[in-house]
């Protein structure tokens, strides 16, 4: 495990890194045709990834918490118990998590091989912007798929939790999908998809950065991969508490 | 700097860069006049594409000044650092071709973002540039379907796409056949006689004898020697008679 000093470098490089973008992504031109590219590659790689995690996280979650509830003969809030808690934590977090295996690892090896195998410096001799092309687009390109990709986890989840009931008894679907979202406030919904944005800027820069970072060869890509992984998975989680601190404050 | 020459595309003087307690370059002097082929020879480690990045800006000098086509590449804003970067063409060691993209498509990216013309035109020119380089049925391939010889033919056509007026290119023949080595050196000689500027990393004797002017050896960060190749046979330095023969 890296130190605790490199550690804190590493955080304040990613701070400039960020700092970086926030410059770069207002410059012209724009790089549209390729973060069409990325937003596209991002869904066709993860898509599947995500709703089988969805929907395993729907029946698990159904099925731990029906004998509970039956117990204290709650049963009918399991509707609106599922809805909040995929809706609320467990589809944005777990989606993340996932995406950021997947899709933080991805681009820590994809920049790094190209950084050791100086493709990043042929991009700047040929004074096409390597951020600009590379890591803006990567950045957006998450920050639009992440909570779209969420909405797909979510609802199979749901989809999945519902199943699961209707094996045990019988639950009109009408009912159901009424209980769910009788419990939900849309400023919930919202604001707990759109942190996923957040997550997805996370991922994107952290794998970025550490792509980017990358000197030596194949060992050092690997292991910027995994530490791409490892760290962002970790800010993921602490954004998150930060974030649920700020919409109880906002919302109640 | 020492009396500055319009018809020299590169001035460099006193250049120092180390990578933190190595001392890689240390003091540096070279000139390479509007038209001329030189290469640039030495040791593996020696420090030669440490060199030749610097030209185009992509590694930051301790030490010393750097004038690439009448400017001092070290203090430009990066805006004018582009401009002067299309102006030269660079071939890396390993190639470098974007490997999420056809061969084609390597060459298209930079004319589409840099120039105005039509993709019919872009084509044309694309296929062109790899006709030069013996590979147009290699057009639609991607860079891992290449051979390695191919990959540094198919770098070439890409770094001259723009016609520059500055052509680098780091170990053009390394890892190629005797035969290939020909055929890519006098690719080069081609280049020059189309009034470009080379610069040429080599450790192939043949490559220099038929692409160079003149050749420059670099050892422990300095230019040891430079002159024609003649020159460098005779040259009394024990470095220089091990590597010439
Ligand atoms: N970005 C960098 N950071 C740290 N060290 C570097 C960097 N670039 C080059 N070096 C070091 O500088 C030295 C010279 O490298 P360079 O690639 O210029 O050698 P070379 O003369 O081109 O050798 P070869 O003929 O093997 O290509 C090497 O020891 C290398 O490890
Ligand atoms: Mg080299």
């Amino acid at each position: 495990m890296p130190g605790l000093k490199p550690f804190t470098e590493r955080l304040g490089d990613l701070s400039l890194f960020s700092g970086q973008f926030a410059w770069q992504v207002f410059k012209r031109p724009f790089e549209g045709r390729e973060l069409i590219r990325q937003m596209d590659e991002i869904g066709t790689k993860s898509l599947v990834l995500v709703l089988v995690t969805g929907c395993a996280i729907g029946v698990v979650l159904s099925m731990q918490s029906r004998g509970t509830l039956a117990r204290f003969g709650a049963e009918a809030v399991l509707p609106s118990m599922l809805a909040l808690a995929v809706v609320k934590e467990i589809g944005p977090v777990i989606t993340s998590l996932v995406l950021a295996g997947r899709l933080g690892a991805g681009i820590a090896a994809e920049l790094g091989s190209m950084r050791v195998t100086e493709q990043i410096d042929a991009l700047e001799v040929a004074a096409l912007n390597p951020f600009r092309h590379l890591v803006v687009t990567r950045v957006l390109a998450c920050i639009v798929m992440f909570p779209l990709l969420t909405v797909a986890c979510n609802l199979v989840a749901l989809g999945g939790g519902y199943l699961e009931a209707l094996l045990s008894s019988e639950l009109d679907y009408r009912l159901f999908v009424d209980q769910a979202f009788a419990s939900l406030r849309l400023s919930d919904l919202i604001f707990s998809t759109a942190k996923t944005g957040v997550f997805g800027f996370i991922v994107a820069i952290t794998g970025c950065n550490f792509g980017f970072k990358v000197r030596g060869g194949t060992r050092e890509v690997g292991q910027a991969a995994m530490q791409a992984v490892v760290v962002s998975s970790l800010l993921v989680l602490v954004a998150n508490v930060v974030l649920v601190r700020i919409s109880l404050m906002l919302f109640g | 700097m020492t009396n500055p020459d319009p018809q020299d595309v590169v001035v460099i003087n006193n250049l120092h860069k180390a990578f933190g307690r190595r001392r890689i370059l240390r003091g540096i002097n070279l000139r390479v006049r509007c038209g001329e082929s030189v290469a640039i020879m030495g040791g593996s480690g020696t420090g030669k594409s440490v060199l030749l990045k610097h030209i185009v800006g992509l590694i930051e000098p301790d030490l010393g000044a750097i004038q690439v086509l009448g400017q001092r590449i070290d203090e430009l804003s990066s805006l004018d650092l582009d401009a002067v970067r299309l102006r030269i063409g660079y071939l890396f060691q390993g190639g470098a071709l974007f490997d999420s993209m056809t061969v084609a498509d390597n060459m298209d990216f930079v004319l589409r973002r840099h120039t105005d013309l039509r993709k019919a035109e872009r084509t044309d020119r694309i296929m062109e540039a790899l006709d030069w380089v013996s590979l147009q049925a290699t057009a639609n391939q991607y860079p891992a379907q290449l051979s390695g010889g191919q990959k540094k033919r198919v770098a070439l056509a890409r770094a001259i796409i723009l016609e520059p007026e500055i052509l680098l290119c780091d170990e053009p023949t390394t890892g190629l056949d005797p035969v290939s080595v020909r055929t890519v050196s006098n690719l080069l000689v081609r280049l020059q006689r189309r009034n470009m500027s080379v610069i040429t990393i080599t450790h192939d004797l043949l490559c220099a004898e038929i692409a160079a002017d003149r050749a420059v050896f670099l050892h422990e960060g300095k230019v040891l020697a430079q002159g024609t190749l003649s020159d460098m046979r005779t040259h009394p330095h024990p470095m220089l008679k091990e590597f010439f023969h």
